[in-house]
Order: structure tokens, then sequence, then C-alpha cells
């Protein structure tokens, strides 16, 4: 089984400098790359069917088709690297930055050089300071072998790459929102449209992209599309990080075929439960997705097929419920986060997220009624896709219409024993 | 146009609008936040949601935000669908979790955009049940109350006066559930368009502080339609009193003049009116020091035996006295006897705005459309201090260049924070000369500090390089930079707009502005000319008369005349003090008519306590040239009203005695046909909607049985309006009267100043019926003078002799809003302002002061240093009691004074 993206980040807990990345066909993607026409780059990746790992899943050569040429819209054109991985319970990029760092700066300076940007900027969480100081050693090291600045490898492009560390929000997460974060304003996100692609950071095209998606684009221009699409299970094309937190026997994350079943990851490689826990259900994607349960253990991890059965593939990230772990309490842990994050710019959000909270509070701490349920059907409604400025509360709102969908009776266990049973 | 089926029933509606805006055209009641007709959309808030279907076979659709949507042709959408009514109901539902409840002490109450929109979404038992976020609440000046608790988060406020005032020290903090809008500390906010808030705010976060003081509410008060009379811009407001005194002045609508807003000088400056300053009755001082009151009917006939025994009386008209009183002042004294209160300089200036006007052939477009250049050059303006609400106006025309590039990404124009996204704050071509760096520097993309000659020389130097037949000027090489920058720009733009005034005294700064501007049209520019003047109807008075002060003053000191009659005018503030004084010494009997006590008052014989225009109703012509007619709020219960009524009552003519406001104007028409469209300013006495007069007063309006009960139990009769269509009552018509005869807004289900929708054609449009006012003047087509030709000399400055020139404050120099207590409070401390190495040069440091030798008297200065200032010259505040009456520029001596 292959694992292009992650079979060399070293064991020992360092990551892969320059030479070593050389030795295992590191920055051949973007010498290829640099031979073709940035059109000619686009269709490859739009070709193999790369989709955005940040959790949308958009296509990213469509995405990259979409930003107008030079021609169209002269000026500058920005490229970001989303390295604000703040979705609970995930951790797949982190592995990626702290390990190989080469591997995104090559995915990076490819895509600029398809839309045509002479800069692009690596967003990172502010947590990640591991990752900090290898990027900008990588940095440093990719400047001084010429695969950055002027005129790289004598192809005549040209491209500037620098690092922002944020102070740490998840609302950063949101592409817009940290454009804004980049410009020095409050993370809020805007409105779309206009999408980045056509008005981003500073008014001006920009692509943003997450980590994982661009470290598989040197491997992508490397090999080929063929090769590429043959690593996957399903109609999309590559391997995925899918990692699984939880009482599990070995929590942890592995790169492996997109479309791998949840059931292969649980047992095979998590291990499958721990003795004397019971599987209840999971976040397949992390904690914004909306709970799987038993009967769902046989869906492919791939993002239609999770689609499917009513969640969303996410990060990739699951996030495991067991019987003895109190479904209330995991909910009140993560709209305590969500309502935490809001930006406070819309309403449904900034006032919803903390209502929701403090329900679930009181229903954990025994004072519930049951009419807070008909609430809690109110608000995951009025908080429902399309009804807020961004996905923000909607993905909130998903472990907890889920939880309410298959759990609904510990919350209602709650309610009549004036008590969490589990405590 | 497009067409668009709500709810099923086609609508015409306008291409390139949103939804929201709309269906509020439309007449829909559709709740709403965020959006503001003049800030436009966001999508922060979400109660505007509606249902959009993608076609006719969609019977599902899905919800979106009106606000954010482009309206398209055949587009379908339900305000009526139960899930949207349920989204907008649960969008207050969650707005109220927070929302502390306490309309009963609250300012906003009655007048709530949050009360109305929380009955009109239907939303009304709280189902949350834990506590409400709390915050500490900010002092933030003298103007405004902040109240945090009550705060919907909607972002209006930091929308307002950061992205359109622009203003620095207030934003937005904190997140979450937490967002917090105020100062970064407690402390006054500076933004001169702060008062917006009170307006902005749809609730009661920021609420009027001198409202506060004399708390009413707004069903309770008496309002009519006015004009603000605090410089010469003319802006609209509602001017509102209960139990005798003023109570508050908010912004009144007008599409063509103001919009949305006033300035704080404006809303802040009416508690003159209140003032203890004001003469409740008429008073005779004989002999000198020996004051008695009179009754209003002996008074006249005391001062009528004067006039009769005279050996001749002349008139003293005022620049903030409206047509009417100067008008009557003239017919009692006859037209040669008629001069204009304000000194030759100040006249001439004005004259020649008014002959340029009409000569230039450069149309002078309205407040409003001064929004609509593209590319601006001010000369000698501080216009935020001189005219502020033209700086908020020119603070959105400088944008529009900017926004051509957004507009070019195919953003619609309502989109506002996609908008300002493209352009990132990024400067149009706005270019300020002036004495001192303005307020609106920030918002220009060059400015030039130099004297005024040197501003003038600049003027004429662009009207060169954009005509090289028109005169040019030798400028220094830095100076000559800015002018081919300015020249390029102007040469560029679409629509160039030049803007220059009175301010500085200058007839050289006058015609260069004019010279730029003709020769921009000459270039096929679709040019605009804005001029400032001084005060409310300085316009209005010069089209009245040739003759200024120094003449009438002739007329006294050489003995022709012997009684003087001045109408709200305080001559001290006019002329130098010893030449007033020489006036009072010759003068046997000087008649002052006027609402505030003065030094002219002090020294004149009789005092007529005059209306201001709380109590008077009239006509007033801005700069613009409009005419605009102001009407009385309330009936005073003492012997005071207008000046013209005071007057009339003085005439012999016993027709005019008895004429009320309409025949009055009749008569100043006949006598100036120039001033016939004054009549269309609004809608004389005798019209009624049916047979219903316009109450001044809402329907709700309480305690009208009561508040005079202390003194008769039966209600006294209503007291009668014989010059206006408005009573003094709550009955009569209730609905939308015409524009100018609107005394407050109002409309069934809108209780708030956003009520303003149901009173225009379409949102943020012309008001029904038209938007108030009537232009005197409309440029010809072609220009019908030739280019100005007098360029000041080179500026020598004389060793030991220092031009001293006026510095403007928007609190502070107007006469009668510095009055007021709480603009009081902002005005700085008298100060001589002096470049750095001027300062140097004189061994002066701040906290030195300096004497100035004005005709011969010592005037004392403390010293400020002013870097922005290039030197050679020293400015003063205009208006101050230090200043008041200098004829500027002033040459004089600094003599440093010993600590």
């Amino acid at each position: 089984m292959e694992q292009p993206l992650t079979q060399h980040i070293p064991k020992d807990g360092g990551w892969l400098h320059l030479k070593d990345y050389e030795k295992v066909g590191g920055y051949q993607g973007l010498r290829k790359a640099l031979k073709m026409t940035p059109k000619e780059v686009i269709n490859l990746v739009k070709d193999a069917g790369l989709r955005g790992r940040g959790g949308a899943g958009f296509s990213t050569g469509l995405k990259w088709s979409l930003v107008p040429s030079p021609d169209q819209v002269p000026g500058p054109r920005y490229l970001v690297a989303n390295g604000d991985e703040m979705e609970p319970g995930t951790f797949k990029d982190r592995l990626l930055l702290e390990g190989n760092p080469h591997q995104l700066i090559e995915g990076m300076i490819i895509g600029a050089y398809a839309i045509q940007a002479e800069f692009s900027y690596i967003f990172l969480r502010w947590g990640y300071q591991n990752a900090e100081k290898a990027i900008l050693q990588a940095i440093q090291e990719a400047y001084e072998a010429g695969y950055l600045g002027k005129n790289i490898l004598g192809s005549g492009f040209s491209h500037e790459l620098s690092m922002h560390t944020s102070v740490g929000r998840y609302m950063c997460g949101e592409e817009t929102a940290l454009i804004n974060a980049l410009e020095g304003k409050r993370a809020n996100p805007r409105a779309k449209p206009p999408f980045p692609v056509v008005s981003g950071f500073f008014g001006k095209p920009t692509v943003v992209n997450n980590i994982e998606t661009l470290s598989n684009v040197p491997h992508i221009l490397d090999k080929g599309v063929s090769w590429y699409k043959s690593l996957s299970k399903c109609e999309d094309g590559g391997t995925k990080l899918y990692g699984v937190s939880g009482k599990v026997k070995r929590p942890g994350l592995w790169e492996l075929p997109l479309g791998t079943s949840f059931r292969e990851i649980l047992e095979e490689y998590a291990g499958g439960m721990r003795d004397g826990y019971q599987f209840k259900g999971a976040l397949p994607g992390g904690g914004s997705t909306d709970f799987i349960t038993a009967e769902h253990l046989d869906v492919a991890m791939d993002y239609n097929s999770v689609a499917k059965v009513g969640s969303r593939m996410g990060t990739g990230t699951i996030i495991v419920l067991d019987d003895r772990t109190c479904v209330v309490g995991m909910v009140l842990n993560l709209e305590h986060f969500f309502a935490q994050e809001s930006c406070g710019w819309c309403t449904p959000c900034r006032e919803g997220l903390p209502w929701t909270e403090r329900l679930l509070q009181a229903i954990e701490e025994g004072q519930g009624r049951m009419e807070d349920l008909k609430i809690f059907d109110d608000l995951t409604r009025y908080m429902a896709p399309g009804h807020t400025f961004c996905a923000l509360a909607p993905g909130a709102m998903e472990p907890l219409q889920s939880a309410l969908k298959y759990f609904r009776a510990d919350f209602e266990r709650h309610i009549h024993e004036h008590r969490c049973p589990w405590k | 146009m497009a067409t668009i089926y709500i709810d099923g029933n086609p609508y015409q509606v306008k291409d390139g609008d949103n939804l929201l805006s709309a269906c509020l055209s439309l007449g829909f009641n559709l709740t709403y936040f965020c959006w503001h007709p003049a800030l436009h959309s966001v999508g922060a808030c979400r109660q505007c949601a509606i249902v959009r279907y993608r076609d006719e076979n969609d019977t599902r659709g899905r919800i979106v935000m009106a606000c954010m949507e482009q309206v398209a042709d055949q587009a379908r959408i339900s305000l009526e669908a139960p899930e949207a009514k349920q989204f907008r109901a649960q969008n207050i539902e969650s707005l109220m979790i927070n929302h502390p409840h306490d309309c009963p002490v609250c300012d906003e109450g009655g007048e709530c955009h949050l009360q109305d929109m929380t009955v009109m979404s239907g939303h009304n038992y709280r189902r949350y049940r834990f506590k409400k976020r709390t915050h500490l609440n900010q002092y933030l000046g003298p103007f405004l109350h902040h109240e945090m608790n009550r705060c919907i988060q909607c972002y209006r406020c930091v929308r307002f006066y950061n992205d359109y005032a622009e203003g620095k020290d207030f934003g937005v903090f904190a997140a979450h559930d937490d967002v917090y809008f105020g100062r970064f500390e407690p402390g006054v906010l500076e933004n001169e368009f702060s008062g917006n808030l009170v307006e902005v705010c749809p609730t009661g976060v920021f609420t009027d502080k001198t409202l506060r003081k004399h708390y009413t509410r707004k069903w309770d008060l008496t309002n009519a339609p006015s004009i603000c009379q605090q410089c010469g811009l003319g802006c609209n407001i509602i001017a509102s009193e209960r139990y005798g005194s003023l109570r508050r002045i908010l912004s009144r609508y007008n599409g063509d003049v103001n919009g949305y807003f006033i300035c704080d000088r404006g809303r802040f400056g009416y508690e003159y009116v209140n003032s203890e300053r004001r003469i409740p009755h008429a008073l005779k001082q004989e002999p000198a020091g020996n004051w008695q009151g009179l009754k209003k009917e002996i008074a006249i006939r005391e001062i009528r035996d004067r006039i009769r025994a005279a050996r001749k009386v002349i008139g003293i008209g005022s620049p903030r006295a409206s047509l009417e009183s100067n008008f009557l002042l003239r017919e009692l004294v006859g037209a040669d006897q008629f001069y204009a209160g304000i000194p030759e300089q100040e006249a001439k200036l004005i004259k020649e705005v008014l002959h340029i006007l009409r000569h230039s052939g450069v149309r002078t477009p309205s407040l409003k459309e001064t929004e609509s250049y593209d590319a601006i050059f001010v000369l000698g303006e501080d216009v935020t201090n001189t005219a502020p609400m033209l700086a908020l106006s020119l603070r959105q025309a400088a944008k529009n260049q900017p926004k051509e590039k957004a507009r070019a990404l195919k953003i619609a124009d309502w989109n506002d924070a996609a908008i300002r996204e493209v352009i990132q704050g990024q400067k149009g071509p706005l270019f300020i000369a002036a004495p001192s760096a303005t307020r609106l520097d920030d918002a220009a993309l060059a400015t030039l500090q130099a004297h005024p000659d040197e501003i003038a020389k600049t003027g004429f130097a662009v009207a060169h390089q954009l005509d090289a037949s028109a005169q040019g000027a030798e400028l220094s090489a830095s100076t000559e930079d800015f002018a081919r920058r300015v020249a390029e720009a102007l040469l560029a733009a679409k629509k160039p707009l030049v803007v220059a005034g009175t301010s500085l005294y200058s007839q050289a700064i006058i015609h260069a502005a004019a010279n730029v501007a003709m020769a921009l049209k000459k270039a096929g520019k679709d040019v605009g000319l804005f001029y400032t003047v001084p005060e409310v109807n300085s316009m209005g008075l010069m089209m009245m008369t040739d003759q200024y002060l120094e003449q009438a003053f002739h007329q006294v000191s050489s003995g022709e005349a012997d009684m003087a009659i001045v109408v709200e005018n305080d001559l001290y503030r006019r002329m130098p003090a010893h030449i007033v004084d020489a006036f009072f010494q010759k003068a046997k009997t000087v008649v002052v008519l006027d609402a505030i006590a003065h030094r002219t008052g002090e020294r004149a014989h009789f005092v007529l306590p005059a209306g201001t225009f709380a109590e008077a109703s009239g006509t007033v012509v801005n700069n613009e040239g409009r005419a605009q007619r102001f009407f009385q709020v309330y009936q005073p219960r003492n012997d005071i009203q207008s000046s013209w009524k005071w007057l009339q009552a003085l005439a012999a003519d016993d027709q005019l005695a008895v004429a009320n406001l309409d025949e009055v104007i009749s008569r100043l028409i006949a006598c100036y046909p120039e001033l016939e469209g004054i009549r269309e300013a609004a809608p004389d006495a005798r019209f009624r909607v049916g047979t219903q007069k316009i109450p001044r007063e809402p329907h709700r309006y309480s305690g009208r049985t009561a508040m005079l009960a202390h003194i008769q139990v039966s209600e006294p009769k209503p007291p009668e309006d014989p010059d206006s269509p408005l009573s003094f009552t709550m009955e009569g018509y209730v609905g939308t009267p015409p524009a100018p005869l609107t005394p407050f807004f109002w409309s069934p289900g809108w209780n708030s100043v956003q009520a303003i929708n149901k009173f225009q054609i379409e949102v943020g449009g012309p008001l029904h019926g038209g938007n108030p006012g009537k232009r005197l003047i409309e440029a010809a087509q072609q220009a019908s003078m030739p280019y100005f030709t007098d360029v000041p000399p080179a500026v020598q400055q004389q060793a030991d002799s220092w031009s001293i020139w006026p510095a403007y404050h928007i609190f502070g120099s107007d006469e009668l809003s510095a009055l007021s207590a709480p603009l009081q409070e902002r005005m700085p401390a008298s100060y001589l302002a002096l470049s750095p190495a001027d300062a140097k040069a004189l061994q002066l440091q701040p906290g030195n002061s300096v004497e100035v030798n004005f005709h011969g008297q010592a005037i004392r200065f403390p010293i400020i240093i002013k870097p922005d200032l290039p030197g050679g010259y020293a400015l003063v505040p205009k208006g101050w009691e230090a200043t008041a009456g200098w004829i500027f520029p002033v040459q004089s001596t600094l003599k440093p004074v010993q600590a």
C-alpha cells in the first residue's frame, strides 16, 4: 500500500529536511510543473480528482481554474495554505506540517504557478509550535536551493512564500475569515459571492487550500493522474489521512486509500474498542459532523459515501463515542467550544450556540426539561445550512441533531432522572 | 425594471437592487436590523429571511436573506411562507436572549426599531431561562449615553462610525456573544457625526444624552419640520418640544440635502433655545443701566412713537434671520435704509458667490449630490468645521473611483462589505488645500497647507493647466507638483467637483475656484462648483440688499440717521468693538430684536424677545441657493415671537400688520422677483388634506388635559397657527403629508425613525411629492463671464507683523450653538497657533502666551504649536470671545508675555 504523503516522515519525531526530501523524489513534481503551462497543471490536478481535504471536498483543480488569468484581471493574486487546524478531534495536518514541510511548500509553489501567484502564505495555527520551527527552516532551505525566490529553476517563474502564525481562532479555518485575519482584521467571515478566487486577500484573487490538499499536489505532478487515481478505492483520487480518537485500543493517524471502510479503520488500524467498552457511535470527520452509529460501520470513508448515510467525511478524523461516555456531556463539550469560537457576526450563531450550550449544561446537571428537546429541534432547524452567515453554526448543530436522532433516550433519561446517569 | 413575484403576485422593481430594499420600497413590512438604506447590506443580522424559489415549479424553495439577494427578473420569493416567518420570529427570540427588556426605563422605548421588529415578527414569549450577559457601559462624552446591555449586535454603529464617517476611536471588541461596541477606553467620541448613532442604532444602546436631561417620549413631543440654523448648508431637521422647552433635534430625511444624517453641532447645539440667556419679555433701558420690563403693547407703542419722532431710522438685518424677518425690517425702514448686518468684506464675498452661481455656467450641486462626484478639489475650506455635513458627503464621493474596481468585478452596489474588501481603504482623488491640516485630510490623496494667498494661487495655476487661456500663477516647486496632480486628476475624472467658500475671507480663492470649474466645463467635464457660506441665511440676505454694515454705521456717525433697529444680530461679533461702541454713542435710539441676551442687546434702548427657529416660522436660503421653510415648533407662553411678527406690529401699514406668513411672502416676492421660488418651499397655510390640518403632535400624545390643570382645570383652546397648515394639536391628518410639512415620521407598526421608508417613493430615494426646498438659482448652459485674473501677489512676510487667520471649530465657531452646554464641553480653549519654526523664532513654547495688538487693544492668547502649519502666519479660533468682531486677516505684532 502506497503512502506517498507520510511514508518518508522520519519516525524519530523529526522532519524531512531538503536533502532527504530530494532523495525520495522531492521537487520532481515542481520541475515537471514548471515545464507545463499553468493551464495544463490545473487540468492535470482536475483530472486527478483531488478534492479539498479541509472538509468541504471541493475540486482543487476546479477552484484553481476559477482564478481569473492575469490577462483578465492584472495585478497580484495569492495562494494561502490553511494550516489553522482547530476542528475538534483533528490532527492530520499537524503530522504533515511537523514531518514533511517541503511536501507542502512544493505543493504550494506548484499551486501558485498554476494560478500565477507571486506570493503565498502559510496560515498556521498558533499552537503548532514545532511545525512553526520546521516550516520556517524548510522555507529557508527552499530559498537557498532556488525553489523559492526569483526565476525558480530557470523557469522565469518567481515566487515568495512566507508564514503567518495565527493567534488561534477556530473561525480562521473558514477561508474568508482566514483572509480577514491575514489582513490584520477581525476573523469574521465574508459574504460569498464574491468568492476569494475573485476578491480575496486584500481584494485580490486568492486561493485557499488545506495543508493535506496541497501536500497531494507534488505527487500528482510527479507520478501522474492514473497512478493517483489508483491509490484510491473510490471515484475520487488519492489517499486520505484518517485518524481515530476515543476509547479504542490504538488511537492514531494513518494514510490509507480514500474510501477505506470505517470498519477497517476502526478495527484494523485502531485495534477496535478497548476492553470493556462498546462502540456506540462516532463523529466521522471531526467535531462538526453528524454521528454515525453501529449500523453504518461498513460505510466507505469517502465524500459521497459518508454523505449518503447522513453525515460528512469532513476532515476524516474519527471521534469514537463509547457506551461508558455520556453523549450529553460529549455534545456539551463540543457546543461549549463552538459557542466560544463563534465570531459574533451573525445572530443565529452568536446567540443560538450559547443557548444550546446552556441547555445542554442544564440537562447534564439534572436541570433539563422535556420542552428543552423541542427547543433543540427548533435551534438545529434555525441554524441549518444557508440560514447562517458561514458554516460554523450549521457544523456545530451536526453532532447535536444526530445525537438527538440516535441517542434521544439518553437525553430523556437525564431529564427524567434529574442527573447524569453516567456520573 | 424587473418583474418579481412576491407570494405569487407580480411586482415591478428596480434592477440591481437587493430584495430587501425592493420589498420595502413596495411597501411590504419585512423585518431587518443590520441593513440601512445609506449603509447598505452586510447580511449579519439574518432578520430579513425570506423564501426564494428556483422557478415556478419549485414549491419548497430555500431560506435566503433578502438583503443579500440581487433582484432578478422573474424571481419568485415569499415573505409569508411559514418557515420564513418562523425563522424571523426565532431570530428575534435569539436577539432577546440577552436584550434586557427594560423598555419602560429605556430612552428608546416608543421609537425603538427593535420593538417594532419584535412585534412585526410575531415573537412574544421567551423560552430562554438562563442568565443574560452583561456589559459595563462607557462614558462617551457630552452627546451620547451608552447602554451596552441593550445591544443586539447589528454592527450598524461600527459600520456608520468607522466605515461611513471614517471615525477612528470606536470599534467592535471581543467575540461570540460577548462582542462589545465602544471605545478602547471610556472617553469622548471624537467624530463630528457621532450623534447619528442615536438614529442608526436600532435600539437603546446609543441615546441622546441631551434629551436624557429633559426626557420625553416620542409620542409626547410636539414637532415641526425645521431647518438647522447652525451653518450655511441648511440640513433638514425635526425639532421637538414639550412643556415649553426644546427637547431634541433629529435628522429629517431630505434626499437632496442631508440624506439620513446631520452633524453633532446641528443635533446637540440646540440648547441655546432653552438658555437662561433667552429674553422672555420686552425690555427698555433708560437711562443706561436701568432696565425695565415692558408689556408687549406698551413696548410696541413706545417704539412706534420713537420711529415717528426719529429723523431717520435704519434697519440692520442679519444672515441668521429669515428672509421674512429681514424683509419686514426693510418694509419698516424703507429699502434705502435697510442694511445687511455683515461687514463689507463678507457681504462682497457672498455677492461674488451669487454672481458666480448665476454666470459661471457651472452647476452648483445640492449637498447630497456632491456624493456623486468622482474627483474633488477643496480650496481653503476646513469643511468639517465650516460646513460639517459636506465633509461627510465628500468622504463618500472620494470612494467613487475606488468603487469602480468593485463594479468591474460585478459586485452589486449594495454589497457593502464586499465593496470595502475590494477597495481596501484605497483613497480616491480628493485634494485639500487649506491653511492647516483639516479633519478630512485622512480621506485625501494629497493635501497642501499654505497661506490663503498661496492657496488661491494654486487654484489659479490648476485652472491655467486645464486651460492655458486662464490666468496662471507662479508657484514653488512642491506646490507646483501638487497643482499638477490636482489638474491631472480633475481632468481624468468624469464628474469633478470644486469646493471653496468664504471662510478665509479671500475673494481670490473664490475666484480661483470659479476659474478651475469654468476651465473644466470648457474641457467638457460634468463639473460641479460648491461654495460654503457662513450662516443659515447668508445667501438669502445678500439676495435682498447690496448695503452692508459699515454703510449703516456711517449713516449714524454722519448724523443722517438717529435710530436703528437691529434684527437678530450681535454687532459685536461682526465688527471690532470700538466701531460698534462708536455707533451706540451716536445713535439716539437702538432697538434690538433677538432671542439671546448679548452685548449688542445690553447697549440697546429697547430689546424685543425674538423667537428662535423653534418659536418662529420662516424661509432661509442655503449655500446652494435652495429656499427652505422652517416651521414654528411651539407657542411659547411669554412674549417671544418671530422677529417678523414684532416688525409687523411696529409697521404703520395696517394691511401688513395683519398679514400671515404667506402674505408676507407675496409682498416679498413682489419686491424681489428672483425670490419667487420661495413660495414653493412649502405648501401655504391654506393647504389641507381633505379638510384636515397636519398635527404637530402624534395621535398618542398624552397629558394634554392635565398639563395646565394646575393653572386652570378646563383645557385651554390650543393655539392657532395662521402661518402654516400645521396645527398645535394631535388631531388632524395622520398619513403622509407633503414632505416640507412632515413634522415626524411615523407609520403603523413603524414607531422608530425607520418609518422614513414609508415616506419615500423608494427606499433611499426622494420623499413623496419631492424632496423639500426650491432651488432659486440655476446656472446657465454657457458661462457669461470671463476668467478671473486677480492672482494675489507673492506672500511677503513683514518683519514683526504677523498675519492672523481664522481657524474654524464645529463646536464653538457658530454663535448660537456655542451657547449650548453640551457643545461647550467640546470647545477648545482660546489659542493662537504657530508653526514650530515660528514658535521657536519667537522663543515661545506651549503654555506661553502672546499678546496681539488689535486696534490698540492687547489681547492675550495661550500658544499652541501646530506641526502642520507651514509658518509665516498664525491662526486663532473664529467666533471665540477673544476674536469676536475681528475682520480677518488681522495684522499684528506677537508679543511674548512673560510668565
